[in-house]
């Protein structure tokens, strides 16, 4: 039953994808295709087809297009679909429009005048349909047309459409700025929606506008910080925890778009500290999406004004990432790494060994995000290392993409922290005898010039030290067989320029050796000329100094091949070659200096020597040259062009319907107006007296702001506060208090166990330590001994030098995390407790007793809920852990191929890990969220509960 | 933002691609193929990221999950987090099987507009919009509803009336 899940598929469909799943090669599945392509081609055209089975050939086209095929026949039946009256119809119809057509196809323009009335439609499924058609197919042209319809959805009653109808201006947006740029300001009205999944979606927009123009959205940070905090504090609706994890796709969001407007703003990054460290205090380090959220945090904290105590955090979560058996968390903490040593470079030292031991991963991906990492904290004392450790790996890969980049990184780190010019020769040999077609020309020419020019200094004897070493090695490197193309143009211009220049190597072997690259790569033309302008200049050389040219007998043959060449380019070479060994040492030292291929050549731009040649023309009775900006009559042509073009363009399209003129104003002064009679109580003046009022007193609200405000109530009080509750207390069990007591005890003695477990696992790794890699560690790292000199950090990696220390430090450093740990379980309390009272004002009209009588086991039933979810999984419908449970009662089910056995076999396990190390943090959390609770409980019997009924959640941002 | 969204099988045949910038059919297919051939190539128990630029361009990620015979894979750049993508799989993949109870691969061949319909709740124009498999699937049993009872399909009205003229 669950296969058929009510869409409706016919035999036929199912046997095609069996055939095509049973097909033993491409071409069997390509002829299949083939075949079931000519039926439907058949069968498309037929003008009486049932609806029904029309919508299962476009499905099926689909398909077939998704295998690779061309489906171009049936587009247009596609696009007929949408006309269609039945939702479902419709539905596949704008389906496969979505796939098949791009924003720029003709068949567009037919569906425009749809999506334009499914906008207005009753329905609001057929409003998402339509808004999710528009994300996809309408391009800068379109927009008009469906722009205004657009904006008045974002104030729809379905939350779902308003969502989508954000998502739809955010596309525009990205299509083209400037056509919703007046509407921007929609996208922070939406931040106060009653709806925190429409909240959460307009911060997809808002995180690009600020990514692109921090300085307007400033005024935003008390509203993100504040909105974070609520996150945190489990404010919202219980359906938007996802494991166990008060919204974290929303904090992730927050977060990141609090590290770019933090940054580098010590004023906007302060009020951020207090919600960034109660994220690293809280998050649950054992699901992933906890580690997630830990993992956007550390980017915060590295990108917004330093702040100590949060970049200890931080230093705290990377090492756990380290420290981790998951890949997908090393990456993580080596990511984070490279984040973090930008502002305190000394954090790397503690973590070598772990980074050492990625960079020798069979991970691929872990590997190369080492090397990035490594790449960032290069330094003079390190570079040898690092470089040649990424020489050895672009050896060792196939992936060229990669190969260029890390060869460009070497480049340029080679460049930039050469330690010696030995040693820069060399590494750019190795570098372009690797990868020399990879690199980029450019850095061949960096690498001429810099042979050329010197390290900048004014130390000549270095210069010429750093050319004849060059020299000799590229003689030496010469002998090898098979060299790349670009590095043999750079020792071909090298040997021609400096080759004679310490008179170490004679002319004549100089030049044998040159022809011989020529000869070698025949095929090479490049190569070749290179090698013929180096003869020359070696030649040139001779001349100038007054020595006779000699010139050799493979060379004149050489000469003589190139004179007639195919390629006019040798030719032309080989021609002035000749020519110029004919003329004597004075001609030659001025058309052929040495050592000149970095003197500037002046140009002269103005052309004036040719002044004389003008003048005669004119007098002679030539037009004079008119600039290009006084020729009147063209420019008018062109305009007149422009013009012509610009009308034909905007006569293109009529979006607008003829009756009603006044549309286009409407849009740019978007819902102001109508709205505030509608559902948005938020007209536009009054938002930016909010926004400031939300910049000085973020929380003294009520009164001020509930007469506007009390018209949107109805319909959120369920949503933002009550269900929360009244789902709390359906599912509460009457577990008692000692259930929770046992629970806490048990998780205690797991967590210590898993601890111990740590200390053994650190330890032994720190056994397995080779001195090979300490040497390693220590060179990259710089040195290992400062670290000893800290032992009151405990947590720190302690460095490989010592075993015997390391132990007893390492184990000591544990307890000192567990009881660290105790100590901050322990604390977080009172934010809880000044923050409770106006959550409970939000939700006011739950009833007083009832509430009470869910505060006295709020903590109970949540632990034990979750421990005996695994039994009673039946219980509570969004259970996780009663979907695994299901699953693996029913995996034997199906026996071909099931997803989820690959989802319950090994992941289950993970989950039921997860869940266990989520009650650790849950009860040991217990008894503080009840002290909060029921202090808020007396607080509101003493009758200081605030009369306004508004519930809604972002109150005391927006007044 | 999200670039592609595909569930490949272990033999090498897309099950579901959607690519949220337009491709050409060619591209497609070869992106697929070469996706394919990163993913089959990694060893087991390595990490679920894949340095994607040399398929994708610049500014590419990639994530996947092995599902027993099919990998989900999504592409994305650098303004999402990649564990959250990691979790994103994971709402995608609980979501389906609450769907379609023991989801395989047979389930996502057949119900292939189905699968879009969660994937339009989930992502929206690159964007993630709703990360709650319970709110998906409310919004996907109120579609089948519709199809269940195929006659009482409502129409839609001609006029644009409703709400916008109240």
């Amino acid at each position: 039953m669950g296969s058929q899940g009510g869409f409706y598929q016919s035999k036929e469909f199912l046997d095609l994808v069996k055939s095509i799943g049973e097909a033993r090669s491409k071409a069997e599945e390509d002829r299949i295709v083939l075949g079931e392509i000519e039926t439907l081609k058949r069968r498309i055209s037929d003008p009486d087809i049932p609806k029904r089975k029309m919508k299962e050939y476009i499905i099926r086209l689909v398909y077939v297009e998704m295998l690779g095929h061309d489906a171009s026949f049936g587009y247009i039946h596609a696009v007929k679909m949408t006309h269609d009256d039945s939702l479902l119809v419709k539905r596949t119809g704008y389906l496969a429009v979505t796939l098949f057509l791009n924003e720029d196809h003709d068949l567009i323009i037919l569906i425009v005048n749809t999506i334009q009335k499914d906008l207005k439609s009753d329905n609001y499924l057929v409003v998402c349909t339509a808004l999710n058609a528009v994300c996809k197919l309408i391009n800068e042209e379109t927009i008009p047309a469906v722009l205004p319809l657009v904006v008045e959805l974002l104030a729809h009653p379905k939350e779902a459409v308003r969502k989508k109808a954000i998502m739809a201006l955010h596309r525009f947006y990205q299509k083209s700025p400037s056509s919703v740029s007046h509407l921007v300001s929609n996208f922070r009205k939406r931040l106060c929606d009653n709806d925190p999944g429409v909240m959460g979606a307009t911060l997809c927009p808002l995180f690009e506008l600020i990514t692109i123009d921090v300085n307007s959205y400033k005024d935003l940070v008390m509203s993100f910080v504040s909105i974070l905090k609520q996150v945190t504090e489990r404010r919202l609706p219980k359906a938007y925890d996802y494991h166990q994890m008060p919204a974290p796709f929303i904090q992730i969001k927050l977060l990141k778009i609090l590290a770019l407007l933090g940054s580098g703003d010590k004023q906007a990054s302060e009020n951020m500290y207090t919600v960034v460290g109660d994220i690293f205090r809280k998050c649950d380090s054992s699901s992933n999406i906890g580690n997630a959220v830990l993992y956007e945090c550390i980017c915060c904290v590295s990108s917004i004004y330093p702040n100590p105590k949060l970049l200890e955090s931080a230093a705290d979560a990377i090492s756990r990432f380290l420290k981790s058996d998951s890949h997908n968390l090393k990456y993580m903490g080596i990511d984070a790494l490279g984040r973090l040593i930008k502002i305190s470079p000394e954090i790397a030292e503690q973590h070598q060994l772990a980074v050492i031991d990625c960079l020798e991963d069979p991970d691929d991906t872990l590997k190369r995000k080492t090397f990035e990492l490594l790449y960032k904290m290069t330094k003079s004392t390190n570079v040898e290392v690092i470089v040649d450790r990424m020489i050895d790996y672009m050896i060792s890969i196939n992936d060229n993409h990669y190969k260029t980049e890390i060869a460009s990184r070497c480049v340029e780190l080679a460049e930039q922290f050469a330690p010696s010019n030995q040693w820069f020769i060399q590494t750019m040999n190795k570098v372009f005898a690797h990868a020399g077609d990879l690199v980029n020309t450019k850095v061949a020419h960096n690498l001429m010039r810099l042979i050329a020019e010197g390290f900048g200094e004014e130390d000549d004897t270095a210069d010429s030290q750093l050319r004849s070493s060059a020299v000799e090695s590229y003689l030496h490197i010469l002998g090898e067989p098979k060299l790349p193309s670009v590095f043999l143009q750079v020792i071909c211009w090298v040997l021609g320029e400096y080759g004679t220049a310490d008179g170490r190597y004679s002319a004549s072997y100089i030049t044998g050796k040159l022809c011989d690259v020529a000869e070698a790569y025949s095929d090479d033309e490049t190569v070749k000329a290179y090698a013929v302008t180096a003869l020359m200049k070696i030649y040139a050389i001779e001349i100038a100094a007054g020595r006779k040219v000699d010139m050799l007998p493979e060379c004149q043959a050489l000469m003589e091949e190139f004179l007639a060449s195919h390629s006019t380019d040798l030719q032309q070479r080989a021609y002035e070659l000749q020519a110029v060994i004919g003329l004597d040492a004075h001609a030659v030292e001025s058309i052929m200096p040495s050592d000149a291929s970095c003197e500037d050549i002046e140009v002269d731009k103005a052309l004036s020597f040719l002044n004389g040649y003008i003048q005669d023309s004119i007098e002679k009775g030539a037009q004079p040259y008119i600039p290009e900006s006084e020729r009147s009559g063209m420019l008018n042509i062109s305009n007149f062009r422009n013009q012509d073009h610009h009308e034909a363009s905007s006569h293109g399209l009529r979006f607008e319907a003829y009756e009603l003129p006044n549309q286009t104003v409407q849009s740019r002064i978007p819902p102001a107006s109508l709205a505030s009679t509608e559902l948005v109580p938020v007209p536009e003046p009054m938002y930016v007296r909010e926004s400031y009022q939300t910049t000085i007193v973020p929380s003294a609200s009520s009164d001020a702001g509930s007469t506007e405000l009390k018209l949107r109530l109805d319909g959120v009080q369920k949503k933002w506060g009550r269900q929360t509750h009244s789902s709390a207390t359906s599912t509460s069990s009457s577990t008692s208090q000692k259930t929770v007591n046992g629970i806490t005890q048990v998780d205690g003695s797991n967590t210590s166990n898993s601890r111990t477990r740590e200390t053994y696992d650190s330890r032994k790794q720190h056994v397995e330590v080779t001195p090979e890699k300490q040497k390693l560690a220590a060179s990259l790292f710089g040195g290992s001994s400062k670290s000893e000199k800290k032992p009151a950090t405990g947590h720190k990696i302690p460095k490989p030098s010592s075993h015997v220390v390391e132990k007893s430090h390492a184990r000591k450093s544990s307890m000192e995390i567990a009881s660290e740990k105790k100590a901050s379980f322990q604390q977080p309390p009172d934010l809880l407790d000044f923050g409770e009272p106006t959550v409970k004002s939000a939700a006011p009209s739950v009833d007083p007793f009832k509430e009470l009588e869910g505060l006295l086991e709020p903590t109970t039933q949540v632990a034990s809920d979750e421990n005996h979810g695994s039994t009673t999984a039946a219980a509570k419908s969004p259970d996780i852990m009663g979907l695994y449970t299901e699953t693996h009662a029913g995996i034997y089910d199906k026996d071909d191929s099931d997803i989820l056995s690959g989802l319950s076999n090994p992941p289950v396990t993970n989950m039921f890990g997860g869940t266990t190390s989520m009650q650790v943090a849950q009860s040991s959390k217990g008894p503080n969220l009840k002290d909060a609770l029921e202090k808020d409980a007396l607080v509101r019997q003493m009758g200081v509960t605030p009369s306004s009924p508004n519930p809604n959640l972002f109150k005391d941002l927006f007044g | 933002m999200i670039k592609a969204v595909m569930v490949i099988n272990t033999q090498g045949k897309p099950r579901l691609a959607k690519f949220f910038e337009y491709l050409p059919l060619e591209k497609q297919q070869e992106l697929i193929r070469n996706v394919f051939g990163v993913l089959c190539s990694r060893p087991e128990n390595v990490s679920n990221f894949v340095e994607a630029e040399s398929i994708f361009g610049p500014d590419s990620r990639l994530v996947y999950k092995h599902f027993a015979t099919l990998y989900v894979i999504f592409v994305f750049d650098s303004s999402e987090n990649e564990l959250a993508m990691l979790d994103l799989i994971q709402v995608l993949v609980e979501t389906l099987d609450r769907c379609f109870k023991n989801v395989c691969e047979l389930d996502i061949v057949f119900n292939y507009s189905k699968i879009h319909t969660i994937l339009d709740d989930i992502i929206c124009g690159g964007q993630v919009l709703e990360t709650r498999s319970t709110e998906i699937m409310r919004a996907v049993e109120e579609i089948s509803k519709l199809e269940a009872a195929p006659n009482a399909i409502t129409l839609i009205p001609k006029s644009s009336s409703g709400w916008l003229s109240r």
